[in-house]
């Protein structure tokens, strides 16, 4: 499931909604980002995304991840629009028979959704607004999947 | 008619997020020099490092040719979750 919001969400009831009726999957991992407020240099943030091909993006970027690791099943819910600190920005959960492979396959889409989906990303603040741009930090998370045969 | 859209901080620099451009330029280079024409800043921000043309839905590197109602978008590095 990819879902794109502009309204806040639950990850509470998202995960216990990912559980339900599992009989087989044996392991979830799950992963929730939630807004900064940067000691009050941020008041809020702003995610743009390019309706139809963000979730296209995504679902490619999903496959590879279903394919790498046998996962069951995944769940990506990503906030678009303005949100406020303390509100969750992405929810990610990953659905597999052991746990190793549902911890990685979440590392790897949270790597994947930080530099190669299609948001951009505005940080509000007293100081005017700014674009976030990936960091050489996100470079380097993704470069790790890509160098692991 | 192409229809173009800017992302992120491109849409800032030129002003406008999405335009109809008629009659539409015949290729992606024919609409980049259009653009340049008009802003000088956003011919800079498309030249950037890091920026992507997105022609409907879809990558492309290099030039590419345009069709009446191609749908061509700028994306700027992207930042997620």
């Amino acid at each position: 499931m990819i879902q794109l919001t502009d309204q806040p969400f639950e990850p509470g009831a998202l995960l216990t909604g990912f559980c339900r009726g599992r009989a087989e999957t044996g392991a979830v991992a799950t992963f929730t980002g939630l807004a900064r407020a940067e000691a009050g240099a941020t008041s809020s943030l702003e995610l743009e995304a390019y309706p139809g091909f963000t979730e296209a993006r995504i679902g490619e970027i999903a496959q590879q991840a279903v394919a790498r690791f046998s996962l069951d099943d995944f769940a990506i819910v990503h906030r678009v629009g303005k949100i406020a600190p303390g509100e969750p920005v992405v929810f990610v959960a990953t659905a597999a028979r052991h746990r190793r492979a549902a911890f990685e396959a979440c590392d790897f889409l949270m790597d994947y959704l930080k530099s190669r989906a299609p948001f951009w990303k505005k940080e509000h603040g007293p100081a005017g607004a700014r674009w976030i741009e990936p960091r050489d930090q996100d470079h380097a998370d993704i470069a790790r999947w890509e160098t692991t045969p | 008619m192409a229809r173009v859209l800017l992302f992120g901080r491109l849409s800032d620099i030129a002003g406008w997020r999405d335009r109809e451009i008629a009659p539409g330029p015949a290729s992606l280079s024919a609409l980049r020099a259009l653009l340049s024409a008009e802003d000088a800043a956003l011919a800079q921000a498309l030249g950037a490092p890091g920026v992507q043309v997105a022609l409907d839905q879809a990558i492309v590197r290099g030039d590419a040719a345009l069709t009446a109602g191609s749908e061509v978008a700028f994306l700027p590095p992207m930042s997620g979750g």
